[in-house]
């Protein structure tokens, strides 16, 4: 197949290559465009950042684990054309040589990148928009000054790629993809439909939704991806539908989006998210690969498990529900059954009672050491309900149920907190390992039941809004 | 005059559109290979086979290496040849590079580099200083000791005593650019090599001797690495061998960067320390005797861990006085990554010993830990700098004149901190604030703060005193353009900046007229390594040198020629006056070559007045000592452990800063880098011995947020004593270590939770914090 998206302004034909050729690979190595650095080669450091536009707006991606045909019908923007053509700079560029903002230099063209979108999409939570971008060598400090520094600059002229050009639509529609001989090498169906016939004719493809954890398989496990199925096409298995009682969200919705969804409904859900991966991983990682990879640490999981949430699966025609919680069988063991496919979550509506308690060493971009999603009712001082899930205390998400039953009908009390104690050894016996130690693990997630409960009362718990 | 502004860094036009070149930037030549280091996956034993019968049958390979392959001497180490490039039979660590790939692709090299099956007879490694300690198994004979004094006598006697021990983690550099090195073969043999390294002449060394050539056979050029941090001093070599053996065995270019996740497991790192810790003081909190103990983790070779071990020693007392001192210190093989040099060398883990103690002291008496540390200080330089302004006298000096010796005999002649200490506890409101800490504490169940202020005293110079000498050449071209070359690298600190505003000065031009070039060792031979905070001060003096002579010479001339005397000769504003004539500098410089006046020239320096016996713990290791202290505010979760810094406020000393703009970016990005190191930078190995935390998913260096929210930074602008370039001071490493108020500020939090001394281990992970409070409450 063709495989069309605008560089830097001008049309390119990146077609005819092994579909899990990375953007970062080809920029530098085929096209020669060095401007772009490889720092990780795993989307944790950003130096590779890239802009990526098309009709929803402008975003930053990992050129690292962004694989080409993820770029089909969209338009790319590397450091080398953020700077006017003529030589000129872009203010963000301009700034960072004023403020100092490059020391060794090589992080700084994925931080322009970043900068120049933040720019664009008139961003200035800065600690939001470079949490994705590793800096070595200035602490950060001088970065910030530039980039508070352009902020008032009009967008050059030069950053605004022709709207019209977007070919998502027109090359959609069930595509399949060949290398230099047929059989496809990589299928691109355009619609849900699409997919789910796809899927369960070709039960051994790889599905591939933004690629943040299959673009690892790709450049680490150096493993060869069995017929890739790219979904960047199927814009249906992005719509959100809310209702009187429901919301429901489709598997392909980007975090970045889930995050704004969800912040009217549930804000701790939303700040939590804040924290998932960086700009560059939410604005390509899925709600549905989230689930969908049964990872113990993925953080949906327990916040929706939490909140009730049905997971909606599809073979085929065939669909099925079951609540969310359901799914994750054992570690690595999903119930899902060859060619089915996540097609959607969703939950009640609910008054708000959800807090999302995420644990990790380092603040930003960070995996989760423990994730603690607590939603208790309380009527009358007594616990009416609770649904209390984690993240990293077993090897899949995991509700407290015998937590959960230590509370509900006592009194809302710090005593039943303390009664609850010797609950959590019957409900969790978490591993050790380089994010935290198994007692560590324990010992915080009572604790974030008392944390709960102090936030609960009033007592500042959050180290974010205290000031020197 | 070019000196003393905040200009740019040199390449930032080129580091901002991505066009400034690093390794893996350089365009190759069409038949370039690849290259990718096959890993032992077991810590220790002796290889009885190696199956590479996959890893030659894999797509893209042209050829293995084994170190039976090797035709000659391939050799890494920087100081005890005890590195072979690849394994010769016994395997020392999990990642040791046992073969070597060569392939018609990066991707391919690496495939196939995961392919070799290795039988191996294994033996029970040796992964802790405990094991280390039981198994005597150490570099040295045995222990060295620093003392002065009857330390053990005076703890013995003094009112109050304290001990206890401090375990601090090592830390991964992170550098950005992974290493990288590209060698291209050259007729009759010889090579040259573009190699992101801190030791251009070392991989020289390295290479002749790995391809049996001498030296003036191989060529190593450096244009900039991105980010060192010691990380590139000797662990460079590797790649460039590696890089140099494959072009030589295949007569192609090669290429070889490591995948980061091989980079972090193959590479070395800092040291991590046990230091345990007697003291004895008197009722006011001043010492009477100290004794440490260090344990250094150096991993399984040598590297540079004796002089790193060294200078842990030499800063065992930071800022303050020791009557009398004890510093053992045993070095210990393990079978881990060869622990190496990183920005501080050692300094840092010797200080964080002291500071511990000070804090540890003034735990013990209830008075505020600055108090005890002013005590402590060194008495007062005479006259601080040649023009130091003397605002007031130190409140707290003990106000003798005879100047103090540090425990291995320096005496401290340049001591600036009771000064530099009483301006910041002024601007940082310290008293205030400390008070207002305490009652935010008696009001907060969860959310404690802590406050601490720490000094840093760090000396200047390499310890192994040979190395403190460079050379520069310069030429100044006839339309009066100059190029420099000098033999320190760039490594984002903008050594090439300062060395240019240098030769700028000297020649009265504009910056621009100024071109320095890429460190080549074709251009200056035998240097040494950019470290030790050394590059301006060793490299800016040699520039000066071969500038003053070209000029010298321009002067003699011009003089000459316009019949008046050499000094009538100026240099000023791009324009050359003699007498009342006034020409252009490049009319000069034209008028020089046309009367066949030599306009290029070499630049020598060495630096003056050391001596040092590092057996016997005794002399003058430093020329001088570059000075800082900051004040960390924190706020730490007591339910989890979670911590932020509120805000640093710092005060440092460069001297007579030679670009105010470069050096404040050193000391904000080395705080951020000391506290990292302190706090959130864990490095986690299995029993195995496998590194687990060896990619940014699983190690964390400090991200945007993690910075001070705010951040007050003052330069003590006082001249140095001595006479350094246009009186600066080097400012590399010294302000890594003003992280330490980070973690000591932690630990006042953790204080608040109860009435022990917290004893806090570093990294001060969220979960070490958490485990010190419950032994607070416990």
């Amino acid at each position: 197949m063709t495989l069309t998206f605008l560089l830097n302004g001008e049309c390119v034909d990146a077609g005819g290559l092994p579909p899990t050729t990375t953007l970062l690979d080809w920029l530098r190595e085929t096209r020669g465009l060095t401007g772009t650095k490889e720092g990780c080669n795993e989307g944790d450091c950003g130096a590779c950042t890239v802009i990526v536009s098309d009709e929803t707006g402008a975003r930053p991606l990992n050129a690292c684990i962004l694989l080409l045909p993820q770029l089909q019908g969209k338009a790319v923007r590397t450091v080398e054309g953020i700077g006017g053509p003529d030589g000129g700079l872009h203010p963000v560029q301009q700034a960072m040589i004023d403020h100092h903002g490059s020391q060794c230099g090589f992080c700084t063209p994925g931080f322009i990148a970043s900068m120049a979108c933040a720019h664009m999409n008139g961003e200035t939570d800065y600690d939001r928009a470079l949490a994705g971008n590793l800096c070595r060598c200035t602490g950060y400090a001088p970065i910030l000054r530039a980039a508070r520094a352009a902020e008032t600059a009009p967008v050059p002229d030069w950053m605004q790629d022709d709207p019209g050009f977007f070919l998502a639509e027109i090359l959609s529609g069930g595509a399949e993809g060949r290398g230099a001989q047929s059989p496809p090498v990589s299928l691109h169906p355009g619609s849900t439909d699409d997919l789910a016939r796809l899927y369960a004719a070709h039960p051994q493809a790889t599905l591939i939704a933004g690629a943040t954890d299959v673009g690892l398989w790709v450049t680490k496990q150096l493993r060869d991806l069995e017929m890739p199925i790219f979904l960047n096409a199927c814009t249906d298995l992005q719509a959100v539908d809310i209702n009187d009682t429901d919301i429901q969200l489709g598997a392909g919705l980007t975090i970045a989006r889930l995050m704004h969804v969800i912040a009217p409904h549930h804000p701790s859900y939303a700040a939590m998210l804040r924290r998932y991966g960086s700009e560059q991983v939410r604005a390509a990682a899925t709600l549905g690969g989230n689930i969908a990879n049964g990872s113990p640490i993925g953080d949906n999981a327990p916040a929706l498990i939490a909140l009730g949430a049905t997971l909606h699966l599809r073979h085929g025609d065939t669909r099925r529900a079951m609540p969310l919680e359901d799914f994750f069988l054992d570690y690595g063991k999903q119930d899902r059954a060859a060619g089915e496919f996540v097609e959607a979550i969703s939950l009640p509506r609910q008054p708000d009672r959800l807090r999302c308690y995420k644990i990790s060493k380092r603040f930003d971009q960070d995996i989760s050491a423990v994730l603690g999603c607590f939603n208790i009712t309380v009527e009358a001082g007594h616990v009416r309900a609770a649904r209390i899930a984690f993240g990293g205390m077993a090897g899949v998400p995991k509700r407290a149920a015998h937590v959960e039953a230590a509370l509900i009908g006592r009194p809302w009390t710090e005593a039943t907190i303390d009664a609850a104690q010797s609950a959590w050894d019957q409900d969790f016996a978490p591993l050790s390992d380089m994010r935290a130690s198994a007692r560590y693990r324990l010992r915080v997630a009572r604790n974030l039941l008392r944390r709960y409960f102090l936030e609960d009362q009033g007592t500042a718990i959050s180290a974010l809004e205290v000031r020197a | 005059m070019s000196i003393a502004k905040p200009l740019p860094h040199d390449a930032a036009r080129l580091h901002v559109t991505g066009t400034a070149r690093y390794v893996d930037d350089i365009p190759t030549p069409r038949d370039t290979l690849h290259l990718a280091f096959g890993l032992s996956d077991v810590a220790c034993g002796r290889v009885t086979e190696m199956d590479l019968a996959a890893v030659r049958a894999s797509a893209g390979v042209v050829a293995v290496l084994t170190a039976d392959d090797l035709p000659h001497d391939a050799d890494c180490s920087p100081s005890a040849h005890d590195e072979p490039l690849l394994c010769t039979g016994d395997v020392h660590y999990h990642g040791q590079p046992l073969f070597l790939v060569i392939a018609d692709s990066h991707l391919a090299a690496r495939r196939a580099a995961r392919r070799g099956k290795l039988s191996c007879e294994e033996i029970a490694p040796i992964f802790t200083i405990d094991d280390a300690l039981a198994a005597d198994s150490r570099f040295e004979e045995g222990p060295r000791i620093y003392a002065k004094g009857d330390a053990t006598a005076a703890i013995a006697t003094a009112p109050h005593r304290v001990e206890g021990r401090i375990e601090m983690g090592g830390q991964e550099h992170f550098y950005l650019e992974g290493q990288a090195a590209l060698a291209l073969p050259q007729e009759g043999g010889d090579m040259v090599i573009h190699a992101s390294t801190q030791h251009p002449t070392e991989v020289q060394h390295k290479v002749a001797d790995a391809i049996g050539r001498p030296m003036h056979a191989v060529r190593v050029e450096t244009r900039r690495m991105g980010g060192g941090f010691g990380g590139k001093e000797s662990q460079a070599n590797a790649l460039a061998v590696a890089s140099a053996v494959a072009a030589m065995v295949t007569g192609r270019p090669c290429k070889m960067r490591y995948d980061r996740d091989d980079d972090m497991v193959i590479t070395g790192k800092r040291h991590a320390f046990r230091i345990t810790y007697r003291a004895g003081f008197d009722d006011e909190g001043r010492l009477t005797g100290v004794e440490f103990v260090h344990y250094a983790d150096c991993g399984w070779s040598q590297d540079l861990s004796l002089p790193v071990a060294d200078r842990a020693m030499l800063h065992a007392d930071n800022a303050y006085h020791l009557p009398t001192a004890r510093i053992e210190s045993h070095r210990l093989r393990t079978n881990t990554a060869s622990a190496t040099a990183f920005r501080g060398f050692g300094g840092p883990q010797g200080m964080l010993g002291i500071e511990r103690v000070m804090d540890h002291v003034a735990h013990a008496l209830g008075l505020d830990p600055v108090t005890v540390r002013r005590r402590n200080y060194y008495t007062a330089a005479d006259g601080g700098g040649l023009s130091a302004p003397r605002a007031s006298r130190p409140p707290e000096s003990i106000s003798a004149k005879k100047k103090q010796c540090t425990p291995y005999g320096q005496e401290v002649e340049d001591f600036i901190l009771h000064e530099m200490t009483e301006a910041l506890v002024e601007t940082s409101g310290y008293h205030a604030r400390r008070a207002a800490v305490a009652q935010w504490n008696a009001r907060n169940p969860v959310l404690r703060k802590g406050i601490a202020l720490s000094p840093v005293k760090f000396g200047i110079s390499f310890t192994l005193s040979h190395l403190n000498q460079a050379g520069a050449l310069v030429h100044v071209y006839q339309d009066g353009s100059v190029q420099i070359n000098h033999g320190g690298t760039e490594m984002g600190q903008g050594l090439f900046q300062k060395v240019a505003q240098v030769a700028a000065a000297r020649f009265g031009l504009p910056l621009e007229t100024v071109r320095i070039t890429a460190t080549d060792t074709g251009k200056v031979p035998n240097t040494s390594a950019t470290a030790a905070s050394s590059g301006s001060d060793l490299n800016g003096m040699a520039v000066q040198v071969a500038c003053d002579t070209i000029r010298q010479r321009m002067a003699e001339f011009l003089a000459q020629y316009h019949q008046e005397m050499p000094e009538a000769v100026s240099f000023e504003g791009g324009t050359v006056r003699v007498g009342a004539q006034q020409l252009s500098f490049a009319q000069a410089a034209r008028l020089c070559h046309e009367h066949r006046v030599s306009l290029s020239s070499t630049g020598y320096y060495k630096t003056p007045k050391l001596a040092w016996d590092r057996i016997r713990g005794q002399g003058r290791p430093f020329y001088y000592f570059a000075y800082g202290a900051a004040v960390t505010e924190v706020v730490l979760d007591t339910l989890t452990g979670e911590n932020r810094i509120l805000r640093a406020d710092i005060v440092h000393d460069c001297g007579t800063s030679l670009n105010p703009a470069l050096d404040i970016g050193q000391i904000e990005g080395g705080y951020v880098q000391g506290a990292g190191w302190l706090t959130v930078e864990e490095l986690i190995w299995d029993n195995a011995g496998r590194l687990r935390t060896h990619a940014p998913s699983t190690y964390k260096i400090p991200a945007c947020s993690d910075r001070p929210e705010v951040l007050n930074v003052a330069l003590w602008d006082v001249q140095n004593r001595e006479e350094t370039i246009y009186r600066s001071k080097a400012v590399g490493e010294p302000p890594f270590m003003l992280g330490i108020s980070a973690f000591l500020a932690l630990s006042d939090a953790v204080a608040s939770c109860g009435t022990r001394y917290p004893a806090l281990d570093a990294p001060a992970t969220p979960e070490r914090l958490l485990q010190a409070i419950e032994r607070m409450r416990a």
